[in-house]
């Protein structure tokens, strides 16, 4: 790396402030950016938590102030968090599992040759490039009875015993969003997964072939172990943005029929933006974040004792 | 037996291009049906007669291309912004070992965590006083900074798949680092710099929660929020909305389709190198 900094050849090293100046060199790479991700990420983070600890209630300028852990306090004993918060575990989880699965099966197919297999990529990866939102949407329309073959499709296969609604079912209600979900995000596991398939190196399943391993045993011992890294950190990121997401529920359901399809994100945003209690909704984006932090860091955990 | 493994492969294919594919083709579906049939015919899998006219409102009297043309200079310049400083972010993480390198890492990381919903109004307050509320500068500003952390580990993972030795060799040559990085490096980073502005232009098209709270005047809105409009305007018109979300799947269509591969062939480097 460092050309200059002691040549041999002169035998003097150059000045104090040349080094100094080769020093800070990568932070004049990186200083841009982390500005703008300290200025807009940062410091409205910082400022959000403050609210958690005041009684900030827009129609009621007169009373806010500081009101210590009390935000936190109600929490606690509001039955709507706890609904909330069961539902973000189950639309996260479930979401994230199928779009492992699906794009897990996506990758290991386009990993092999096969006839038109550019073109079939290029439209399997469709879904990510639509907007969120408007997948949500889409997925409403195909759940409508009267405008879609959807509902009659899973009455006829005995998953609903008539064609109707889910989304207006308070039991399956959150399902709509998550298969608008699912449908969404297979794309991206199976980009990243792909990518790692294609860096394991292929002279490794043929000494496993010529060992005499079934195609299972390959499966098993050279390209699970070389995906996992990958799958973890996958897992991660989809999970935190899965979890953090709350436009497909806004968009499908509102987090209804009454409460029932409710998650944190959509908690926090119907709580800030129709009954405008700020510090509420940021004490309960806080408690969200704080689980996601020890989500995360148990997951690193965990991949951190994988890989020895 | 290969013969049963072939056939019962292309039907697994055949599921996933179903199951990717049905929900666009139904958009579809629905914008081109006449109003008046669409509750009739709404079941069967096409229309007996199909229209242009929801497309043909959309185009020449919505006012949906004024959104358009704002979500197009959105996202254009919010992939410019975020390519840029993650170009800078990827190298210094690629090429240099310094003081506080993995702590910065963690950081981007940690960043990912972050509730949108938290930040949007304390954004709002801190923007207000600076003029950057409805604005299109402003949703560029914010856009970037929530798009750089992933961007810049894509950069970084395209920049391991690029031999250190070749900005070296430039550099013995008489180079400064920075003409090594423009002059050698960041030619060879071409598909790199494309699936990154692809990843990043697809994302800001499609960003629904700050465009909603920062911008409200109509002639500054993106297509997403306009598109909400539709909903809650009572009587939707779902031919017309349909109409409206088919065009604007297009330009990110296109833009992922051109780079997918490059992402995939990226990430891979990545992957060799790590």
């Amino acid at each position: 790396m460092s050309l200059a900094a002691d040549n041999p050849a002169t035998g003097r090293s150059p000045g104090t402030f040349r080094r100094r100046l080769r020093a800070a060199e990568p932070y004049g790479y990186v200083a841009p950016g982390l500005l703008v991700v300290a200025l807009v990420m940062l410091v409205p983070l910082a400022v959000g938590i403050s609210f958690s600890f005041q009684n900030y209630v827009i129609f009621r300028p007169a009373s806010r102030g500081w009101s210590g852990f009390e935000n936190y306090a109600e929490i606690w004993s509001d039955r709507t968090f706890w609904l909330a918060l069961s539902n973000t575990a189950k639309w996260t989880f479930w979401s994230v599992a199928f779009q492992l699965g699906l794009g897990l099966g996506l990758a290991l197919i386009l990993n092999k040759p096969f006839f038109g297999r550019a073109v079939f990529q290029s439209l399997v990866f469709l879904p990510w490039a639509v907007p969120t939102f408007l997948s949500g949407l889409n997925w409403q329309w195909l759940y409508n009875p009267l405008v879609s073959p959807l509902p009659a499709a899973l009455a006829a296969v005995g998953v609903l015993d008539e064609p109707r609604n889910i989304l207006s079912d308070p039991d399956l209600a959150l399902w709509g969003p998550i298969t608008a979900m699912i449908w969404w995000g297979v794309p991206f596991f199976a980009i990243t997964l792909l990518a790692a398939l294609r860096s394991i190196p292929s002279d490794l399943y043929e000494a496993a072939a010529i060992d005499g391993a079934t195609p299972w045993q390959a499966f098993r011992h050279i390209t699970v172990p070389f995906l996992l890294p990958m799958i973890t950190i996958t897992i991660l990121l989809r999970t935190v943005w899965v979890a953090n997401s709350p436009e497909l529920i806004f968009v499908m359901t509102e987090g209804g029929p009454a409460n029932s399809s409710q998650t944190l994100p959509n908690y926090v945003f119907t709580s800030a933006y129709s009954s405008m209690n700020f510090g509420y909704a940021s004490a309960l984006a806080t408690v969200l974040m704080v689980m996601l932090v020890i989500y995360s860091v148990l997951l690193l955990w965990v991949r951190g004792r994988l890989g020895r | 037996m290969r013969a049963v493994t072939g056939t019962a492969l292309w039907l697994v294919r055949l599921l996933y291009l179903a199951f990717a594919l049905f929900p666009l083709l139904w958009l579809l579906r629905i914008a081109l049906t006449p109003d008046e049939i669409l509750y009739r015919e709404g079941t069967t899998l096409w229309p007996s007669r199909t229209t242009l006219a929801n497309f043909a409102y959309v185009i020449e009297e919505s006012p949906f291309p004024v959104f358009f043309a704002n979500t197009i200079v959105v996202a254009l310049g919010t992939a410019a912004a975020v390519t840029l400083l993650a170009a800078g972010i990827g190298y210094a993480f690629s090429r240099f070992r310094f003081r506080g390198k993995s702590a910065l890492m963690v950081f981007l990381v940690i960043t990912q965590l972050f509730p949108i919903v938290m930040v949007i109004t304390p954004l709002y307050q801190l923007l207000a006083p600076i003029g950057l509320v409805d604005t299109r500068i402003g949703l560029i500003l914010v856009f970037t900074a929530f798009n750089l952390p992933f961007a810049a580990f894509l950069m970084h993972s395209f920049y391991e798949g690029i031999p250190a030795e070749l900005e070296q060799a430039a550099m013995i040559d008489g180079c400064t680092r920075f003409q090594a990085l423009v002059r050698i490096v960041l030619p060879l980073m071409l598909p790199g710099i494309g699936a990154t502005v692809g990843f990043v232009f697809t994302a800001a098209w499609s960003e629904l929660l700050f465009s909603l709270m920062l911008i409200t005047s109509e002639s500054k809105k993106t297509f997403a929020v306009g598109l909400l409009g539709f909903v809650g305007k009572s009587g939707v018109d779902w031919g017309q909305m349909m109409a409206a979300a088919t065009l604007a799947l297009i330009p990110p269509a296109i833009f992922f389709t051109l780079i997918q591969k490059y992402l995939v062939g990226g990430l891979t480097a990545g992957a060799v190198k790590a």
